[in-house]
């Protein structure tokens, strides 16, 4: 009986310390995956769109757009890759200049930088993994 | 002149501390002997304080030059000035030289599509404009170094857009053979065409600060935001001179 309490209490003491380390691992991932996405974001982005994701004026929009973000998402990774000809509606404002492309950025690069920006100035969108990114670029028009 | 008035106020000063000191010390010989150690203290700090107040540098190429001033002969030394110009505004309006007369300003070079380090620049420089808004005799001009895109009409959505309003913050259009040379020869801001670099053109990013004789009389880093700050009480220390 007190034999059964202690396999049951090493057990569940055990399943609680995988179920830990799993999110640790996640958790790993996401804040290496974070903090190389600032690294990237400071080389590749900053100057546009500026050290707090302010953009510029009406020249350079903002990141700030957490419905935006979250709505063409599955874009994003075109966008950085690829850069934008057409104009783009953020925070109720319209954007006309061109964004330059970034093709010398890899899948993985891409998806730090994704990664970085969704989780950076007032957004909260969590982890974006590289396969994300991967499948992302598969769809992009080019 | 002003810096021998801040020896006299500051020798006073000295004295005025010195009799309170001795006043007090008639009988306390410690504080005598630490009277004699706050004056040099006194004048360190006095002498800091007029180091503060003291004029910016010119800058650029000089040349001495003999002159004669009733009847004798004199060395005077001529400073590298910014000659006369003549561009077209972001209004297509001729804008000269004449237009700066009794400013001081900050001049530029950019384009508007530059994906680089104007975007730095510009976002600083905002912060210049902000400083001196409505100053009548603080101007700002930006040089576009892509003749052949950055029309002035490209350069006026561009202005509205940065939301700059108004005839402080000029913005210049002008043919490369007018612009380069003067952004080399008289600014010392090397620019180029490059089809390599990013937006097809490579620029430094230095602000330089002219005085109302048009004499260079700072260059700042327009990608720091600390070397824009060291600029913007530059420009207040310049404008001193003239009061």
């Amino acid at each position: 009986m007190r034999l059964r309490g202690l396999i049951f209490i090493v057990s569940a003491v055990s399943s609680f310390i995988a179920l830990d380390s799993c999110q640790n691992q996640d958790q790993l991932s996401y804040v290496r995956y974070y903090t190389n996405g600032k690294m990237l974001y400071d080389q590749h982005c900053q100057n546009c769109h500026n050290a707090n994701g302010n953009g510029l004026g009406k020249l350079i929009p903002p990141l700030t757009d957490s419905l935006f973000l979250r709505k063409n998402k599955a874009l994003l990774a075109c966008i950085i890759k690829h850069g934008l000809n057409d104009s783009i509606t953020i925070n109720n404002t319209i954007y006309h200049e061109q964004m330059p492309g970034n093709s010398q950025l890899t899948d993985i690069d891409i998806a730090q930088i994704i990664t970085y920006i969704t989780n950076s100035f007032g957004n909260k969108q969590g982890f974006y993994d590289v396969s994300n990114a991967g499948n992302d670029l598969k769809n992009c028009r080019d | 002149m002003q810096e021998n008035k801040f020896v006299i106020s500051s020798a006073f000063l000295v004295k005025g501390q010195l009799n309170k000191y001795l006043c007090k010390s008639h009988s306390n010989t410690s504080l005598m002997r630490n009277s004699f150690l706050i004056i040099p203290f006194v004048v360190l700090l006095s002498a800091c304080q007029s180091g503060s107040d003291n004029k910016l540098p010119i800058l650029g190429n000089r040349e001495a030059v003999e002159k004669t001033v009733d009847g004798k002969t004199v060395v005077d030394t001529v400073y590298q000035t910014i000659p006369h110009f003549s561009f077209l505004n972001q209004d297509s309006v001729a804008l000269t030289d004449k237009d700066f007369d009794g400013k001081i300003y900050v001049a530029d070079f950019f384009f508007t599509s530059c994906p680089s380090i104007c975007p730095v620049m510009h976002r600083n420089m905002l912060k210049v404009f902000e400083e001196f808004k409505g100053n009548e005799e603080v101007g700002l001009l930006s040089h576009t170094i892509d003749y052949k895109y950055d029309t002035p009409s490209k350069l006026k959505a561009y202005a509205q857009k940065l939301g700059v309003y108004g005839k402080q913050w000029q913005f210049a259009w002008g043919e490369r053979d007018v612009v380069y040379p003067l952004a080399e020869k008289n600014y010392l801001v090397a620019v180029n065409q490059d089809k390599d670099a990013p937006g097809g053109y490579v620029h430094q990013g230095w602000f330089i600060l002219v005085d109302k004789e048009k004499r260079l009389r700072g260059a700042y880093d327009g990608t720091k935001p600390d070397q824009v700050e060291q600029m913007i009480r530059d420009m207040n220390t310049l404008l001193k001179e003239y009061k």
